[in-house]
């Protein structure tokens, strides 16, 4: 199936996800990693209720385009930070690899293939620096999308898409 | 003797770098074309159709095919005849990657220290693999590695007397436990044999050959690897890894070193002879 995802997300919609399901987002997510992560943990710098992360930091972007390539980072290495974004009201983390159902719960876990940042840049409609610029391409960014195709691998019932 | 200014090494690890990290090479491309073809799981035939894709655009529009442009890993075999001047070698290679990756868009990913993690965005220093060999060329190979499936890598040190049974179950089970964090389907180098930082080497140059695996022990792994059903992305299907890559040493009689380094489907190495 199908589905278009929009934040900010309500319980409702996370719902109606099921493991498996093709979904297209549309709309602002935000992308942060490993450092933006740890610092998010300990106080969010914006307001995350119904909130997309997207794991990944772009390459720089070359002249004529809107970014660089952006494909997912491995979703383990932000367990340590996620039960707490949860709380904060992050509703879907989006990246690559397996991960325990237990580290998400109360969230959606998606995934995009990594190595395919190119193409994945294409979705991508605006882009801009929120938190942490000292960072460089490890800050904290809002990108706008246009179905940007991604495959729910954990679901709110904790179904996981891996053996 | 030979001289080779070092401007001209630096010319030509700045133009390796983009390229490695915006042209996938052919080989890589021929055998995920195959894969495509003997893939069963839906899901698994169009990752791998996207990673064709995005080798199209990333080749088309000169942007890298993954975020992550790695750390740099230059292999190079020094004539012994051949003279540098006009700079050191280091500083001809390391200059080579600050401007290949300041000019090409390319992401720095490399941190000046391990634990503060501050990243001067430079990409420096490169991980430098000199050789000396007979004759008056240089030969000259870049790999940019990324971290996601560095990090699936795995050494172990096993008994001189133990079977090539225990090393294959080691090699099987690092890839079952950490393959789908590595973005399969994988290539996966292994060194058996020397010392132990001798092995991992050994494993991280059986990554430079050709695509496929060659020998019976290859062959062997390969089939049992991409039985495991790990597929593309680790979403499922029969296509884990591309090529298993065996290299060997000599050992010490009391030990037998097994390095594994996984590498992604997005394999860039690139070289060039001066």
């Amino acid at each position: 199936m199908h589905i278009e995802l929009k934040a900010p997300l309500s319980e409702k919609e996370l719902r109606k996800l099921k493991v498996g399901d093709k979904v297209f987002i549309r709309g602002k997510i935000l992308v942060a990693r490993d450092l933006a992560h740890q610092k998010m943990a300990k106080k969010a710098p914006v307001d995350l209720n119904g909130s997309i992360i997207y794991y990944a930091s772009p390459t720089p972007r070359p002249p004529h385009h809107i970014i660089g390539s952006i494909g997912p980072t491995t979703a383990t290495r932000m367990d340590a930070f996620t039960p707490a974004l949860i709380k904060k009201g992050v509703k879907v983390t989006i990246g690559k690899g397996k991960r325990n159902p237990e580290v998400v719960k109360g969230s959606v876990y998606l995934v995009v293939p990594g190595g395919v940042a190119a193409l994945l840049s294409k979705s991508i409609v605006s882009t801009r620096v929120l938190a942490y610029p000292k960072l460089g391409s490890e800050a904290l960014l809002e990108i706008e999308v246009i179905d940007f195709p991604a495959i729910v691998a954990i679901d709110l019932k904790g179904r996981s898409i891996f053996k | 003797m030979r001289n080779i200014p070092a401007q001209k090494i630096t010319q030509a690890i700045k133009t390796l770098c983009i390229q490695a990290n915006t042209e996938l090479t052919g080989d890589v491309e021929q055998t995920l074309k195959k894969a495509l073809k003997a893939e069963t799981s839906s899901t698994g035939r169009e990752i791998l159709e996207q990673i064709l894709e995005n080798a199209k655009i990333a080749k088309r529009e000169k942007l890298p095919l993954c975020q992550d442009c790695g750390l740099v890993f230059v292999f190079i075999e020094i004539g012994e005849e051949v003279r540098i001047s006009g700079g050191s070698l280091t500083k001809a290679i390391n200059d080579g990657v600050k401007q290949g990756y300041k000019e090409g868009f390319l992401r720095k990913s490399t941190t000046s220290d391990p634990l503060t993690r501050e990243n001067p965005g430079t990409n420096l220093p490169a991980i430098i693999h000199t050789e000396i060999v007979p004759g008056n060329k240089l030969e000259i190979t870049v790999m940019t590695k990324g971290g996601g499936a560095e990090n699936c890598s795995a050494i172990k040190m096993f008994k001189p007397t133990s079977s090539q049974k225990e090393i294959e179950t080691f090699i099987i089970e690092t890839v079952k436990n950490n393959g789908a964090n590595g973005c399969p389907p994988l290539i996966v180098g292994v060194g058996i044999g020397g010392s132990f930082d001798q092995a991992p080497l050994l494993a991280k140059k059986s990554l430079l050959r050709k695509i496929g695996s060659k020998s019976k022990m290859e062959k062997e792994l390969l089939a049992k690897i991409n039985k495991l059903g790990i597929g593309p992305m680790g979403l499922g299907g029969r296509t884990t890894a591309l090529a298993v890559h065996i290299k060997k040493a000599p050992c010490h009689i009391s030990s037998l070193p097994v390095a594994i380094n996984i590498e992604c489907h997005a394999h860039r190495v690139k070289s060039t002879t001066i």
